[in-house]
């Protein structure tokens, strides 16, 4: 039995390895999606385009400004003369963000009387708004901080003292890049596995392996292996390039990572074939793969925090197996997290693969023309 | 409108030549073709699948340009002004054109649009169409519900919304079961006949030139004979025999005349062996079976396809090679067993019964047809003799299981051949072999052993590394049997096995087929092909999930002889039986 | 003149006929996108709110007391009390909390000191995102603490600047006013290409396209009766996107209708002509639909600005969104939504998008013949 599973195997690999479509789909467009997520998929401040409208104009204001302008985060594109001109540059999106500097400025800080800053954000994008108020806010108060030591002004009574664990320099890279590793794992084995039956359809080479005497689970195994090596080398693939290119830590263990990433390539494997098994043509087949990825990406915590959503959808994505590994890598790559600490995470996906491996088999035998 | 007689021929092709590129290599489809068709007659553009007949349509069309040469139609340019030529003609591509979910109504209106037939002249233009085709009390249906014969009607509706001065119709009988096949020809005849218009056909069906007013012969992208059909026939007018003896089956019989000195062609027909001479006089029994004391030679008319192998086979075909059958695995007992036995097999969808009752079965070292139109059951019944689909109602076995519960080591006992001859395209021939070798569980020195008959016995060894998608049609039959046969099966199962195979190849694998049934194996086929029905010895025609007649090709034959009718075809007797089941076709 | 008007009509009904008949396309026309709409209406927010964070407080007193009270009052915090730090850090390795406010055993001591009493924060860095969301929210109260408690005392404020911060646009920072309306640009997306890619590369699928070809249709009556459908379909996803987004979701709707229509117009013939492109390459509805994806549904989603800044990008990257439509149709709708007419921002986002619509309906147009090849 374990020789003809060998061979549908490596006639499986083959027919992926030969054909030109399905080496697209393992090649190409995972490595452009992996510099273009890798890249493009940022949460951080990178010179955002700001404008200052210095009214004050005195050694203080320009340090203040100047304290922006260092700061990776901005960049300052422009320098205004009137309040009238703020309106017109947020509103064509020229700048991001204005800070405008009362005239008093230096006089209030000297009579120790609140020195007014005014920080204004384009909303329309209110994460950036967030995030630029934030560091703007930071940026302040590490002005005042410095003013009042050089000053010999009154310290205030209690300081922040701010640490961020697993990730001391808040970078989105260290975030997003080991969620690519779940995301493009999973379009691959979906896309190679969902269409390998549909295929076979068409040709009308799945009645023939059915007359052989292989049994379903023989089959099952041959089709569902493949899966497994296809998505493991992919994912392997990524996060060397996650380590090695883009430099995120890997602090916990990877046999849990492999334990984690084999659950998931198994429950994704397990999905595919069942939509493989329903569809009768390629184009079903990879519609269905598609219907099924934009809701589980989006209900994964990639990059829309679960967190966030309201009770009945976190339950819901407790059925997604993209959502558990995705806390099975980053737990791994930046939290140190170990096999033990992840079984949380583990069963559900055991769960899914177990029920639609099962799904899948029996689809196999039921489902006719 | 009388033919005016200075006017240009309907078409007329000089030089043309077109070529693709496949795979990296540049395949030329149209090879320096020139030919003409006269208006007001059906010309038959026949030749075997991979012909270049497609491309040599589509080129008279407009819709491909040629390389070089030129194309006229209806003394048009067709290259330099298509749009031009297009207003005057209709064109059926292959799967007739139609869009599947749109009714059959709302695919006239959107073809009379097109062709903007005012809405005032469509209700007259309808009915008439409508009742030609006998598609009147289906216009709500949608298309894709029709049956192959149904669409093909309705496709060719289509293209006479408005009526063109030339029509093309391509691969318009393929998978279209014979009475269909009959009932569009009656319509083409009738078109030409009544409304003088110019029909140019292509087909991989050679009986079906005859029906044709001229023929244009076409193999491997060459015209390799132009005429009208009577003057190929008349070339090989006193070359065609029956021959039978007394004391030899009609298999041993085939295997010796095939390989007889002056024989140029040898088929199975019923209860004799047909042959094609090289010269036009009788043979003499005591060369063509020098051993054999009781043999009887009758003349009888020549076909087209007599002319078309003999022309083949003049060009340099492949004479099939002798066969050394497998043994069967456990081949055992006499020829009385009984290997498939089916009894009140029923299989319902929903509410329609798609196969009501049906018994038969079939003895060890027997070939069974199965035969019936489209919709007939035919390829329900097959795929639950294959363990494919379970029954609803009845029994069945094969090797004495039931295969769809039976241990998968039943299933080794089998041997299975899809249509369209499915193998992994991606695949080589070598690695094709060596994945349905380790399916059929063979391991070992016995792998290596088969796999290498395989090559040697279908003549595969030196195509071994090619890509199977790459190889010509007759080479993918040829491989798709080998597969089907590496374990030694006791039990062969056959769909479709030959169709749009040239006849040499068509020859080629019946004489394989042949030789494994004389040395036991028994084989189940489903056709389309009559002439396929004559090498069985036992037939089944099925129609509307029902059996229709049970025999063989000789019995269904038979009653249909009449004095009038001395020698029916196999064809002629299954429409008689179709529409005596089914009166109301007929219309 | 008549019978174009008559084979258009033709062709017209034919494709209202599939589009109604074929489940694939009303799955990708209406369930996929009523499923965005409602999971980003409902589900999707950047904005954190509940945040569990960990109160530790190794000598509880009076002026803990307040800065605690201070934490548990704010909306942004689910706040929960732990004796030791280690407690809390265990906490926030098994994912409880994720953020940590710690007042040390000497904190109101030292308050009096030179250098002030540090408050220990710590988040979960992970998400750096949220973190980064999440300290801005934690500095904030914090001082708010410490401006009540100067107030209180009658004392100067603790630190010399006085920010005042003003959010043009999205007062309330609400996350989902900006994501709604770069969703429908992903929505025209799908009914634009590739829904328009799928259909076409079925019909040389099946061979349709080839009848057609010899009847007397033009070939710019075969494109127009493409787009036409298509067009409708997608203009109509977009009109019960706004519906859904103004009355369901709540999203103001601050510029003019007129503008919406004809920038969403434009860019709708951007992506048909996208899809049209695609599909006359690749004649294969898998291949086709692939393509399509990868090339405009993907960068719609990631490229566009809909949910990652552009400006933040790195400059090859943001170089590369240059070629992506749904950027400047995103940039449109954030604009029309939320700031209203601007034409500082509609007029060159439109001119990119009717460029970008000419090329591709363009090539399309040139490339189209009434030929297989």
């Amino acid at each position: 039995m374990w020789h003809q599973v060998f061979a549908l195997i490596v006639k499986e690999l083959l027919a992926v390895l030969k054909d030109r479509k399905s080496r697209m789909v393992l090649i190409g467009p995972p490595l452009i999606q992996l510099m273009v997520f890798g890249y493009a998929a940022t949460f951080d401040l990178d010179h955002v385009p700001i404008a200052v409208y210095d009214e004050d104009q005195s050694a203080a204001s320009r340090d203040l400004v100047a304290r922006f302008v260092g700061s990776r985060a901005f960049r300052e594109v422009a320098s205004l003369r009137s309040g009238d001109e703020i309106d017109a540059l947020i509103d064509s999106r020229t700048v991001a963000m204005v800070l405008s500097i009362d005239r008093r400025f230096t006089r209030d800080l000297l009579l120790h009387r609140p020195a007014r800053v005014q920080v204004i954000a384009d909303g329309r994008n209110s994460n950036t708004a967030l995030l630029i108020l934030g560091y703007a806010n930071s940026i302040i108060t590490d002005f005042s901080l410095a003013w009042m030591q050089s000053h010999g002004g009154q310290t205030p009574p209690t300081v922040l003292d701010m640490r961020a664990r697993y990730n001391p320099s808040l970078s989105s890279q260290w975030f997003i890049v080991p969620g690519i590793v779940a995301v493009l794992t999973q379009v691959v084995t979906l896309l190679v596995i969902g269409l390998s039956v549909a295929r076979e359809r068409e040709t009308g080479t799945f009645d023939q392996l059915l007359v052989t005497p292989m049994r379903p689970i023989d089959i099952l195994l041959g089709k569902g292996l493949p899966g497994l090596l296809i998505g493991g080398v992919e994912a392997t693939v990524i996060i060397l390039a996650a380590i090695l290119w883009f430099h995120v830590p890997l602090r916990g263990s990877l046999p849990a990572l492999y334990l984690g990433l084999f659950l998931f390539v198994a429950a994704v494997t397990g999905i595919g074939l069942m939509i493989s098994s329903l569809a009768v043509t390629q184009q079903q087949a990879l519609l269905g793969a598609f219907l099924f990825m934009v809701p589980s990406i989006t209900l994964s915590d990639f990059a829309t925090p679960i967190a966030n959503m309201p009770r009945l959808i976190q339950d819901l994505t407790q059925a997604n197996p993209m959502r558990h590994f995705l806390a099975v890598v980053r737990g791994v790559f930046l939290e140190g997290a170990t096999a033990h600490s992840l079984w949380p995470h583990y069963w559900p996906m055991a769960l899914v693969a177990a029920a639609s491996l099962f799904a899948a088999g029996w689809l196999f035998r039921r489902r006719v023309y | 409108m009388p033919p005016v007689p200075d006017a240009p021929p309907a078409i007329l092709i000089d030089g043309v030549t077109r070529s693709f590129r496949a795979g990296g290599r540049t395949v030329t489809a149209v090879d320096g073709v020139g030919a003409r068709a006269e208006r007001g007659a059906v010309t038959g553009l026949i030749g075997p699948d991979g012909a270049g007949k497609t491309t040599l349509m589509r080129l008279c069309a407009g819709l491909l340009r040629a390389e070089s040469g030129r194309i006229e139609v209806m003394g048009i340019d067709v290259g330099r002004d298509p749009a031009h030529a297009q207003a005057r003609i209709g064109y059926m591509p292959q799967r007739f054109g139609l869009y599947e979910d749109l009714s059959v109504r709302e695919n006239l209106d959107l073809y009379a649009e097109l062709q903007g037939v005012p809405a005032s002249e469509r209700g007259a233009r309808y009915d008439e169409l409508l009742h030609m085709t006998g598609l009147g009390p289906f216009t709500g249906r949608l298309a894709g519900r029709l049956s192959g014969g149904m669409k093909q009607k309705l496709g060719l509706a289509c293209t006479l919304v408005r009526a063109p001065e030339l029509l093309f119709l391509d691969e318009p009988t393929v998978g279209v079961d014979p009475v269909s096949r009959r009932e569009l020809w009656a319509i083409v005849g009738h078109l030409t006949r009544t409304a003088n218009m110019t029909v140019l056909l292509s087909t991989s069906y050679l009986d079906e030139a005859e029906r044709c007013g001229a023929v244009l012969l076409m193999h491997e992208g060459r015209i390799i004979g132009a005429d009208d059909p009577a003057s190929f026939t008349a070339g090989v007018a006193g070359h065609s025999f029956h021959v039978s003896a007394d004391g030899i089956g009609k298999r041993r019989l085939h295997e010796r005349l095939a390989g007889a000195p002056g024989v140029v062609d040898a088929t199975i027909q019923g209860a004799y062996v047909r042959i094609v001479t090289e010269t036009a006089a009788p043979p003499s029994a005591a060369i063509l079976l020098p051993d054999t004391a009781a043999a009887r030679i009758t003349p009888v008319p020549p076909r087209f396809e007599d002319s078309f192998v003999t022309l083949l086979k003049a060009r340099g075909g492949a004479a099939a090679a002798p066969f050394r059958p497998p043994a069967p695995g456990r081949a055992s007992g006499d020829g009385a067993e009984e290997v498939i036995a089916v009894r009140n097999l029923t299989r319902v969808f929903g509410t329609f019964r798609a196969v009501d009752d049906v018994s038969f079965s079939v003895r060890k070292g027997e070939i069974f047809g199965l035969l019936g139109a489209n919709g007939a059951g035919k390829s329900t019944t097959f795929r639950m003799l294959c363990g494919l689909l379970p029954p609803s109602g009845g029994t069945l076995q094969v090797a004495g299981y039931d295969l769809r519960h039976a241990a998968a080591a039943a299933r080794g006992r089998l041997g299975y051949m899809a249509q369209k001859f499915s193998l992994y395209g991606d695949l080589s021939v070598m690695e094709n072999l060596r994945f349905f070798s380790s399916a059929y569980r063979l391991r070992g020195a016995l792998r290596r052993e088969r796999i290498a008959w395989a090559l040697e016995e279908f003549g595969l060894g030196p195509v071994s590394a090619a890509t199977s998608r790459d190889l010509p049609l007759g080479y993918k039959q040829r491989l798709a049997l080998a597969c089907a046969l590496m374990h030694q099966p006791d039990i062969l199962f056959l769909d479709e096995p030959t169709s749009g195979v040239d006849p040499l190849a068509r020859r080629e694998f019946w004489h394989r087929i042949n030789a494994l049934a004389e040395a036991g194996v028994t084989v189940l086929v489903t056709t389309h092909f009559m002439e396929e029905a004559e090498y069985c010895d036992h037939l089944v025609i099925m129609a509307q999930g029902r059996i229709l007649a049970a025999g063989d090709s000789e019995s269904l034959k038979a009653r249909l002889r009449t004095e009038g009718h001395p020698d029916p075809t196999m064809e002629d007797a299954f429409i008689a039986l179709i529409e005596a089941a089914a009166p109301t076709r007929a219309a | 003149m008549s019978g174009s008007f008559g084979r258009l009509r033709g062709l017209l009904r034919k494709e209202f006929l599939q589009i109604a008949r074929d489940p694939s396309a009303l799955a990708v026309a209406f369930l996929l996108p009523a499923f965005l709409l409602l999971i980003f209406g409902y589900g999707v927010t950047l904005d954190a709110h509940d945040v569990p964070i960990a109160l530790v407080v190794e000598n509880p007193d009076a002026v803990t007391a307040s800065v605690t009270g201070k934490f548990a009052q704010s909306p942004y915090f689910r706040t929960s009390s732990f004796a030791t730090i280690a407690e809390a850090e265990k906490a926030m390795d098994a994912h409880a909390v994720t953020g940590i406010v710690w007042l040390r055993e000497d904190f109101t001591r030292r308050m009096l000191s030179a250098g002030g009493a540090p408050v220990g924060v710590i988040v979960n860095g992970m998400d750096a995102n949220s973190a980064r969301i999440i300290e801005g929210y934690l500095q904030q109260t914090w001082a708010n603490w410490m401006q009540a408690r100067a107030a209180e005392r009658g004392a100067p404020p603790p630190l010399p600047v006085a920010v005042q911060q003003t959010v043009r646009f999205n007062p309330a920072v609400s996350s989902r006013d900006y994501l709604i309306p770069g969703l429908i640009a992903m929505i025209m997306t799908l009914t634009g290409a590739l829904l328009t890619a799928l259909v076409i590369a079925r019909e040389w699928e099946r061979g349709t396209l080839e009848a057609l070809m010899v009847t007397r249709a033009t070939i710019g009556e075969i494109l127009l009766a493409k787009l036409l459908p298509y067009f409708l379909l997608g203009m109509g996803g977009m009109t019960a996107s706004v519906v859904m987004a103004v009355t369901l979701f709540g999203v103001p709707f601050r510029g003019s209708l007129a503008v919406l229509t004809g920038t969403s117009a434009l860019f709708l013939l951007a992506a048909l002509g996208m899809g049209l492109l695609i599909s006359s390459l690749a004649r294969n509805q898998f291949v086709a639909g692939q393509i399509a994806i990868i090339t405009t549904y993907l960068p719609a989603f990631i490229l566009s600005g809909f949910i990652f800044d552009i400006g933040s990008m790195p400059a090859a990257v943001r170089f590369m969104t240059h070629i992506v439509a749904a950027r400047y149709f995103v940039a449109i709708l954030q604009t029309l939504f939320l700031a209203g007419d601007v034409w500082a921002v509609i007029l060159p986002n439109a001119l990119a998008l009717a460029v970008m619509a000419a090329i591709f309906l363009g090539v399309a147009r040139l490339g189209a013949r009434k030929r297989l090849d």
